[in-house]
């Protein structure tokens, strides 16, 4: 291959990788806040392509002032679920969250094929291109990957800067201590798990603006996400950034020297050793 | 425990992709066949008419036609159509009385289905109940090769007449089966008039990528355009197969612009066809004249896609314009106009495919004037009719029994009309195109 076609894989695989960042995210800040898996993170993926889509299709809005409606709707969604179907079942053995997020990942599947169809949807909408060299760069792609990167870097401020993200990092650090200290900690709890609903819903929103989706299309990326949380380090979530761009250039790059069928078998071998190695991420602290 | 816990997790979510992966090139087991015979399977001969102009009412019998459909999972949506194709006929011929048989008999049909989740294994399971708990009569085949594969081994053994629609792969009835008979145009035949067309409108174009779903029905396809395109002289710069997982098709598209091709054909089902469309387009590889992807572009829903769809050419199964003289049967016209009345929708081949089984069942009982298996599938080797959906004859011999060879392909694409909508034009054959090709695909 050519170095215009590499430079073009190189660029596609570093835009596509920041959006699997903060889908991976929001999986891995539950995860690192509450030890929940949150199994019904492909469906809430998924639900964030949906809101997006019925926000362009009907209300008729630009895909990039939609996406903070899908935040807001994400946020909510996360605290109903979060006193619905988790609170109960936190401090009980590990299974039952898992059980419990799996349900509700069921509920909104189930759901979402007798309300919408398993038909694929196409938000039809374009910015453009730009042309660099010998690569173009599509107006969309380079628009989500620059809200997805403000999006961590909002994150990254509000978790380390913020009096409301100490507070988060406290009760994920230790529960009862920040309790003691007075810190609300089953609102905390909510929020947290709201914020990372909002990351998977605003990661489906900018994929729905890119590619064509279903209501089952979250199951990929839930899996990605799962194999980007493991690179990356469970509850880093600048790590889950990195992980998103080595996964998306895993992706990009793979297929120009072998087959494209080769790429999961890469990645779960990555994923694999990754775990035996280096099981807080490659860039997780030493235990 | 924290570790521990994301290691199993992470553990079986890896175990269940492998078992998805293996689970698409398992062979089908079969469940050991119990020896029963369906019971009332035939009137009773005494209740039967004794003469003719008898002035005693005829005996009424109902006859049960068990299939499944994919309600839920990733299949629903073309085999909901099919459903409702199947469903429309089966209305339609009871409310118009019925089908008498030879000996006075009225038959009436009766639906017994269930959902199989777009999952191999419910079929099998299902099918099973169907043939032994239901005591169905007759069975139609799920919707997709994949389905319908392990949906004909048990038709087959528990001596079930089978019609297969919405099952194009020609893999299933080249395993001897007898009772298996496909309405379908056999996967082998779908898109060499693809390549007709290309070297009807170009013979200048010289390379072609294939790009291809890893499924049974898309594989089979592909293989046999491939080796046709070689036979007319076309250089194959891209045979690649791909996930039926894949979202992002970047870097195979990267990989198409890098080899020059004239020509990209492939594809497999609604989801990633029209996925593959969209970044052919955005991405706007120059080389590219020429786009013929599977099974989504004739789905009236492919227009969402907006200038995307534009030029896409797609073989289809059947099509409104195609203009058919049914010697049985409705007119496509009468078709289109009940289904829309029925379902509030046009409908597309899925819909046509799962009337036409319906339609083939009917002749083949009324030419047997009987519902005996051994006469009816004797009815169905003799056929050969014409119907709306074009015609439809089995190939007899041992070595690929039920496999349709009467019925062809027409290749539709997406057009503009003067109002600048988008519209799907028949192109291919050239005796019944609705419009010319539009080539190259850019202008």
């Amino acid at each position: 291959m050519g170095s215009s076609g590499l430079l073009t894989s190189l660029v596609d695989g570093i835009l596509i990788g920041v959006i699997y960042g903060i889908a991976a995210m929001g999986l891995t800040l539950i995860w690192g806040v509450m030890d929940v898996i949150n199994l019904s993170h492909g469906a809430i993926i998924a639900l964030g392509m949906f809101i997006m889509y019925f926000f362009f299709t009907i209300a008729g809005l630009s895909p990039f002032i939609a996406f903070l409606l899908v935040a807001i709707a994400g946020l909510l969604l996360g605290i109903i679920i979060y006193f619905i179907a988790i609170h109960r079942v936190l401090n009980a053995p590990s299974l039952s969250t898992l059980l419990a997020t799996f349900s509700v990942n069921m509920i909104i599947i189930g759901l979402g094929t007798a309300f919408l169809s398993t038909s694929p949807r196409n938000i039809d909408f374009s910015l453009g291109k730009i042309h660099l060299g010998g690569v173009t760069i599509l107006g969309t792609r380079l628009v989500s990957a620059l809200i997805a990167v403000l999006v961590a870097g909002g994150l990254y401020l509000f978790l380390y800067r913020t009096r409301l993200g100490k507070y988060v990092r406290a009760v994920a650090n230790n529960r009862s201590a920040a309790e003691l200290m007075g810190i609300p900690s089953t609102q905390i709890l909510a929020f947290s798990f709201g914020l990372g609903t909002m990351l998977a819903a605003i990661a489906g929103a900018l994929i729905a603006s890119l590619l064509p989706f279903t209501i089952l299309a979250g199951g990929a990326y839930e899996l990605k996400s799962f194999v980007i949380g493991v690179l990356g380090g469970l509850g880093n979530p600048l790590g889950s950034l990195a992980g998103g761009l080595i996964l998306g250039l895993i992706e990009s790059l793979i297929p120009i020297y072998m087959p494209n069928t080769w790429v999961p078998v890469i990645e779960f071998v990555l994923f694999v050793v990754t775990l035996l190695f280096l099981p807080n991420g490659l860039f997780g602290e030493k235990e | 425990m924290k570790r521990t816990l994301i290691i199993l997790v992470s553990l079986l979510l890896v175990a269940s992709l492998a078992l998805t992966a293996c689970n698409q090139n398992t062979p089908t087991q079969a469940p050991e066949p119990e020896k029963t015979e369906a019971p009332a399977e035939q009137p009773a001969a005494t209740e039967a008419p004794a003469a003719t102009e008898a002035p005693a009412a005829p005996a009424a019998k109902t006859v049960t036609i068990g299939f499944t459909a994919s309600l839920t999972g990733k299949l629903n949506v073309s085999s909901t159509r099919q459903n409702n194709g199947l469903q429309l006929w089966m209305d339609q011929v009871n409310e118009a009385g019925g089908i008498t048989l030879a000996d006075g008999t009225v038959v009436t049909f009766e639906p017994k289905f269930y959902d199989d989740e777009s999952s191999k294994d419910r079929v099998q399971e299902l099918y099973t109940k169907l043939a032994t708990e239901d005591n169905a009569d007759f069975l139609i085949s799920p919707y997709s090769s994949g389905l319908t594969a392990a949906a004909a081994v048990i038709a087959e053994q528990y001596g079930k007449i089978m019609i297969t629609t919405g099952a194009a792969s020609d893999a299933t009835y080249k395993q001897g089966f007898a009772l298996v008979y496909q309405a379908y145009t056999p996967s082998s035949r779908y898109m060499t008039g693809a390549i007709d067309l290309l070297k009807n409108a170009d013979p200048d174009a010289k390379k072609i990528a294939f790009v291809y779903e890893n499924s049974k029905f898309s594989t089979g396809v592909v293989e046999a355009a491939k080796a046709y395109a070689e036979e007319q002289g076309y250089e194959v710069v891209v045979f690649e197969g791909y996930d039926p997982e894949t979202t992002d098709f970047g870097p195979i598209i990267n990989k198409i612009a890098e080899s020059q091709a004239d020509a990209v054909l492939g594809g497999g089902h609604f989801q990633d066809g029209s996925t593959i469309a969209k970044q052919l387009f955005e991405k706007n590889v120059e080389s590219v004249k020429y786009i013929a992807l599977l099974v989504a572009p004739p789905n009236p829903d492919f227009a969402d896609l907006g200038d995307a769809a534009f030029g896409v050419v797609g073989p289809s199964q059947w099509e409104p314009d195609a203009a058919y003289t049914p010697d049985f049967g409705p007119t496509s016209e009468e078709f289109v106009n009940a289904y829309q009345a029925a379902f509030g929708e046009a409908p597309d081949y899925h819909s046509a495919g799962g009337y036409a089984a319906g339609l083939i069942l009917q002749k083949a009982i009324e030419d047997a004037g009987s519902l005996d298996t051994d006469a009816v599938k004797a009815a169905l080797d003799a056929m050969d009719m014409t119907i709306f959906f074009g015609n439809i004859k089995f190939d007899t011999t041992e070595e690929a029994h039920g496999l349709q060879i009467g019925h062809s392909m027409v290749y539709i694409q997406w057009q503009r009309d003067d109002n600048g909508n988008l519209v799907k034009e028949v192109v291919w054959p050239l005796n019944g195109a609705t419009a010319d090709l539009v080539y190259p695909i850019g202008e």
